[in-house]
């Protein structure tokens, strides 16, 4: 019941919206279906507590403690990015950026974007995870290209090629593994594909092909993630958007993607007894963490200062999925869960400091903390907080994180010490004068939504000083089903 | 030498004709041609998933050869027609790599492609797992055109046919995927043209043009 609410409530959300999504209170309408998504993730958290793992629906979908507590994330930061996007978007629609008719479709395949991801977490079947990843991108190509500026339209033109073809190959290495299953499973089953199925024969599954599969699936879902080099429409998507949606990608988007690797290899590491999942994982984790923080000093932008230092922390939870074991997969979900809260929320201040300026561009934003210190406090506290500075969650992660790979992978940590370094560095040199100094920013006829700021920034807070023990064991739970015991 | 049955050779001779097109389609610079070439791909498609159908006996192979049918031959085809005559390209400027380049790195693809289809081809136990080579070099051959081609059209129109190659693929190596997945699978086709149609309104808009050498000023270093 909870499930189909949490699927439908999106589904009708676009409809409505689609419909009234120009009038003058479809913010709050878009709010308020967000708010009803996020009840429902709460009630079926709360049937996932209590009644442990469930499987709905002919066994289409599939709810375990690691992908409802991605759920629960996913819905709630859906709807703190609609109460930030209603201010934002009147301001936009004031400057004359949008016409009503763009606010309808940006309503509208807001709720269908929610839907997308909320399908692909929850379903069991791994070829309709495949349909959902594709329709997350496509219902978020055209709000890419929302304000039809050159520079919009080719970030647009680059997001979908790319994870077009991305997905392109993640469709061949699903069918990859339908065929592994197929031997084992019976070739014309429904449940070839489901992943509860395939997880409990991942030992019988026949190793070179489905070596080949997660090739294909890293592939695939890794451009999503924003892997490195796989990683090159994610800053122009990101800078060129709306800010709302910025938040989004980079907040929630980017996990989903994760989630699907790592269901993917979950699979392929029980069939194949060695360790080339885990290798290609850590590789490429720590091939984005050292290059994008590189690329962190060379921005401008204020959005594509923060893309980038997406792409690092996916980096880094990547790599933390690849060591495996226990307190790694522990970390890398607890990294997942503060990154998307702490980055979507220093996009919420990035939008309003850019808005403010008139101007993305990092010279031109200056002294926010003079005329609004709501929001300088803001984005100064959210870069700390993802720079790992203690006492915010970020820190326990990576903490975690290092200390495991001293002890697993001593090579990896010196490189990802000197990548943090250089990312902290970046950042914090380039945010500091936006922060602090001669102001030029101006006053706006709409009040920021800082609630949504502060609210992520707390639960950050929150997670670093102090696990609370259910969180704890659910995320114990969920890495003893990803990463062993 | 042993004979196969005639439904076999037939079935060969389709996959053989798929990757005929793919080069065909690779060495193609009017677009117009271009989409016809796709039609015939998708019409080859739906021949062999018919033909595999009665092979077999598979209920699903029909609907999935109508929805082939319907989708890539007739539909796809038509949109992408239209889009040509409204938007008015209709030849693709000297491709970044020159014809016989192109129709040789296209031929070192194959031999690449079927040596990465070996496990698969082993692992399979349809009649047509031999066909896998094939659809994995129509998704390569496809990427190879979405790199040499400079206009968002030919760009799509690759990115169609490495959809094709991969549902081939599907279906010689385990007879198609399950009815939701390929139904989903079409959805999100059908989407994404109908997505690139607007798109495609909203570059000439902006540029008053297609070619693909606008959309380059996101640098780095700018």
């Amino acid at each position: 019941m909870a499930l189909l609410l949490l699927l439908l409530l999106p589904v009708a959300g676009a409809a409505v919206l689609g419909v009234i999504g120009a009038h003058r209170r479809a913010p709050e309408v878009n709010a308020l279906f967000s708010l009803g998504t996020f009840l429902a993730a709460c009630a079926l958290t709360a049937q996932v507590i209590r009644h442990g793992t469930v499987l709905l629906g002919d066994e289409q979908f599939f709810i375990d403690p690691f992908n409802v507590f991605l759920v629960a994330l996913t819905a709630f930061v859906g709807m703190t990015t609609a109460l930030f996007s209603r201010p934002y978007m009147r301001v936009e629609l004031d400057h004359g950026r949008l016409s009503p008719g763009r606010l309808r479709l940006y309503h509208s395949m807001y709720q269908l974007f929610m839907f997308t991801m909320l399908l692909a977490l929850t379903t069991n079947n791994m070829g309709l995870m495949w349909v959902a990843m594709e329709g997350a991108t496509l219902s978020t190509v055209l709000l890419v290209t929302l304000y039809r500026t050159p520079g919009s339209l080719e970030a647009g033109w680059k997001y979908f090629i790319l994870c077009g073809v991305g997905i392109a190959q993640a469709l061949f290495g699903t069918i990859l593994l339908y065929v592994a299953a197929g031997k084992v499973l019976g070739a014309q089953g429904m449940t070839a594909l489901l992943w509860t199925h395939l997880d409990a024969v991942k030992a019988q599954l026949e190793p070179t092909v489905l070596a080949l599969a997660f090739v294909f699936l890293l592939m695939g879902y890794g451009t999503k993630v924003g892997l490195v080099p796989l990683h090159s429409w994610l800053p122009d998507a990101h800078a060129e958007g709306p800010t709302p949606i910025s938040a989004v990608l980079s907040g929630l988007l980017l996990n989903v993607a994760l989630y699907a690797v790592v269901r993917s290899k979950v699979l392929v590491q029980g069939a194949l007894h060695s360790q080339l999942p885990a290798q290609m994982l850590m590789g490429f984790g720590l091939l984005s963490v050292v290059l994008a923080s590189l690329l962190l000093w060379r921005q401008r932008d204020i959005k594509r200062l923060f893309a980038y230092s997406s792409i690092e922390h996916m980096g880094i939870a990547t790599f933390a999925f690849g060591m495996g074991g226990a307190i790694a997969t522990f970390a890398a979900l607890l990294h997942m869960t503060v990154h998307s809260l702490t980055k979507s929320s220093i996009f919420f201040t990035a939008g309003h400091a850019a808005q403010k300026a008139g101007s993305q561009a990092i010279e031109q934003i200056r002294g926010l903390i003079t005329l609004s210190p709501t929001v300088g406090w803001g984005l100064m506290l959210g870069s700390l907080a993802i720079l790992g500075v203690p006492p915010f969650g970020v820190f326990t992660s990576e903490f975690l994180i290092l200390t495991t790979a001293m002890r697993e992978q001593p090579w990896a940590t010196p490189i990802l010490l000197a990548a943090l370094a250089v990312a902290f560095a970046a950042i914090l040199s380039k945010v500091q004068p936006m922060v602090f100094g001669e102001t030029t920013v101006r006053r706006l006829p709409h009040p920021p939504a800082l609630l949504p700021v502060f609210a992520h920034l707390a639960i950050v807070l929150l997670l670093g000083v102090y696990i609370p023990p259910y969180l704890a064991e659910w995320y114990r739970a969920a890495a003893h089903l990803i990463g062993g015991p | 030498m042993t004979h196969l049955p005639l439904d076999q050779q037939l079935l060969d001779s389709c996959a053989a004709l798929l990757l005929l097109l793919s080069f065909a389609m690779l060495s193609q610079r009017r677009i117009v041609t271009l989409v016809n070439l796709y039609a015939v791909q998708g019409a080859v498609l739906a021949a062999a998933t018919l033909l595999l159908a009665w092979r077999t006996g598979e209920d699903h192979l029909y609907l999935s050869a109508a929805l082939t049918l319907a989708l890539k031959v007739a539909f796809l085809p038509w949109l992408l027609h239209r889009l040509i005559r409204r938007l008015e390209v209709y030849w693709d400027t000297e491709p970044l790599l020159n014809v016989s380049g192109t129709m040789l790195a296209g031929l070192v693809i194959v031999v690449f492609a079927f040596a990465l289809a070996q496990p698969i081809t082993r692992l399979a136990s349809t009649a047509t797992r031999s066909a896998v080579g094939i659809a994995v070099s129509v998704v390569l051959l496809a990427f190879l055109m979405m790199i040499t081609r400079r206009k968002a059209m030919s760009q799509v129109v690759g990115f169609l046919s490495m959809e094709n190659g991969v549902f081939f693929g599907a279906m010689s190596a385990s007879y198609g995927m399950p009815m939701v997945v390929e139904l989903g699978v079409a959805l999100d086709v059908l989407v994404a043209v109908l997505v690139l149609g607007v798109f495609f309104f909203q570059i000439r808009e902006r540029f008053e043009s297609l070619d693909l050498h606008h959309l380059e000023s996101l640098k780095e270093h700018e």
